[in-house]
């Protein structure tokens, strides 16, 4: 194993532990734990690597997400689940030194093509950030900004209804209706991350990508943020990244638990969080030192 | 899995630590009580002895504090720290088997207060002699049951449930025998009918015992193997 592997162990874990310990630790969480496979994979990751630089922060992941099913991607910090989450948008195309190799596929199709256009693949993707970050404009011209750019709407009318559909399906149209023109960043903050989600789904994805959306979030937005999730599941794929385990089980079907940049176990929800395999696994969700 | 497989103390927060030690150890200290309130009990009955039966009967009250003290506690915890995995397991099985435990003290008040009334009565020497080996049997079932729980051992709560089978049948034949003796000298129908609830009440506790070692297997194989037959409980722990 190159030393830059042990190198790139993110430090939590990994500070105090010696070269020999530290591969020790690789190779036992080296293989995945669970079933990577589904049968109807919407996306699918096959030796996937990421290095920041000589840094190593996704190591060899292979994982197969389903149409219209939520996975929860869990772990502690640095471990690779938000990096993970990031190539399957090509978000970090835009970090300098990020370097991704392997395949990831959308439908079958290589998503790191060099014919893939960007722009039309992060349609197709989209995804919602921790922080809302509504764009400075007014809410119609948040949730219209991409519809425009992509050109999904003929006339005026057009654009309106895909505008009122997709704040309809973020729950967010009857707290708003009567002051669509008004500034989204007047919004309260679970308000704010309904219009982003309104915003990534107005342009018609297929996968929604979400890096810990509820974390800024009180618990009220939280659960309504929780049921739209379910609610987007007949419609959209969604991948979720969040540090709140509950949250895990209780939005997802599957997830993945990522330590030190390896996806260490996949599988079931139900069973992951009543009976996990890997003692990584059983550590982290019950608190345990790793 | 070892009981200190369980490893309880390598929480990063030590209160929650703390917090599931003390229900596995309140547990066990209920489960010791309720053994000891079926020894008693029976001694109650066999020497007899209405003075201990009278105890026995008196004394359920401390059992059913502990479970609802246990119970309590697990609800703070499932409230406060959300368990998964092998701690919830662990939380959910003591919750199911407190109860069990509690009903098991039922069991024994029961057998207590027949001792109290059947203490002057003139039974049959044989009753006594198949009350003994009954409840023998079911004291060595409650003991390996809790000790399964307090070892978390999977091999031992298999081979412990499978005794209750043999219970049954010994029940069974007893109460074959009693029914006939009641149709031979009606004038001893009261008697030996609570000599019949006795042993119905001891082939009830080795029920519960059976559950507590299910229990055992969930906690550690994460299966229920609860209303499955022996051959299928081994299956599913293999």
């Amino acid at each position: 194993m190159p030393s830059s592997i042990a190198n790139a162990a993110p430090a939590a874990t990994a500070a105090n532990l010696n070269d020999q310990q530290t591969q020790d630790l690789h190779q036992k969480i080296a293989a995945t734990v669970g079933r990577i496979e589904v049968d109807d994979a919407k996306m699918s990751m096959r030796d996937v690597d990421v290095f920041y630089d000589d840094k190593h922060a996704i190591c060899a992941v292979n994982l197969d997400i389903a149409a219209h099913e939520v996975i929860a991607m869990i772990g502690p910090s640095g471990c690779g689940k938000s990096t993970f989450l990031r190539c399957m948008n090509r978000m970090n195309d835009t970090i300098e030194n990020c370097r991704v190799s392997g395949s990831l596929k959308l439908d079958g199709v290589d998503i790191y093509d060099k014919k893939q256009d960007v722009v039309q693949l992060r349609a197709r993707v989209g995804m919602v950030f921790q922080k809302p970050n509504p764009f400075p404009k007014s809410i119609y011209d948040n949730v219209a900004y991409g519809p425009r750019i992509h050109g999904l709407a003929a006339n005026r009318a057009e654009l309106e209804e895909i505008v009122v559909t997709s704040l309809e399906r973020s729950g967010l149209f009857a707290e708003v209706k009567d002051r669509l023109d008004k500034p989204g960043t007047g919004l309260s903050g679970g308000q704010q991350q309904r219009l982003c989600i309104a915003r990534a789904i107005a342009v018609n994805p297929e996968v929604i990508l979400m890096d810990e959306p509820c974390s800024a979030l009180d618990p009220i937005a939280t659960a309504r943020i929780e049921e739209l999730i379910d609610e987007l599941r007949k419609n959209y794929t969604i991948a979720i990244v969040t540090h709140s385990m509950q949250q895990a089980a209780r939005v997802s079907q599957r997830t993945a638990y990522f330590h030190l940049g390896y996806l260490v176990e996949v599988g079931e929800t139900a069973k992951i969080f009543t009976y996990p395999e890997h003692k990584l696994t059983e550590d982290y969700i019950t608190g345990r030192f790793g | 899995m070892d009981a200190n497989k369980l490893h309880l103390n390598d929480h990063i927060s030590q209160q929650f630590n703390l917090e599931l030690e003390d229900i596995r150890n309140k547990a066990m200290v209920m489960g010791g009580l309720v053994e000891k309130q079926v020894s008693d009990g029976l001694r109650a009955l066999l020497e007899p002895n209405s003075e201990l039966g009278e105890e026995v009967s008196t004394t359920d009250y401390r059992v059913n504090s502990l479970e609802v003290e246990i119970d309590e506690e697990c609800t703070q915890i499932l409230a406060r720290r959300q368990p998964a995995a092998s701690d919830l397991r662990l939380v959910v099985t003591i919750i199911k088997t407190v109860t069990d435990l509690e009903r098991i003290g039922d069991e024994a008040e029961k057998i207590g207060r027949f001792a109290v009334s059947l203490a002057t009565a003139q039974l049959r020497p044989g009753y006594y002699a198949e009350l003994r080996h009954l409840g023998d049997h079911v004291k060595s079932m409650l003991h390996d049951a809790l000790d399964a729980f307090a070892r978390m051992d999977v091999d031992a709560a298999i081979a412990t449930a499978a005794q209750d089978l043999k219970i049954d049948d010994e029940f069974e034949s007893l109460s074959r025998l009693l029914i006939t003796h009641m149709m031979e000298d009606p004038r001893e129908v009261k008697n030996v009918l609570k000599v019949n609830w006795c042993a119905r009440s001891l082939e009830r506790i080795g029920d519960h015992a059976k559950n507590v070692c299910e229990y055992v297997i969930y906690m550690v194989k994460g299966k229920n193997v609860r209303h499955t037959s022996l051959d299928q409980m081994q299956e599913l722990t293999d």
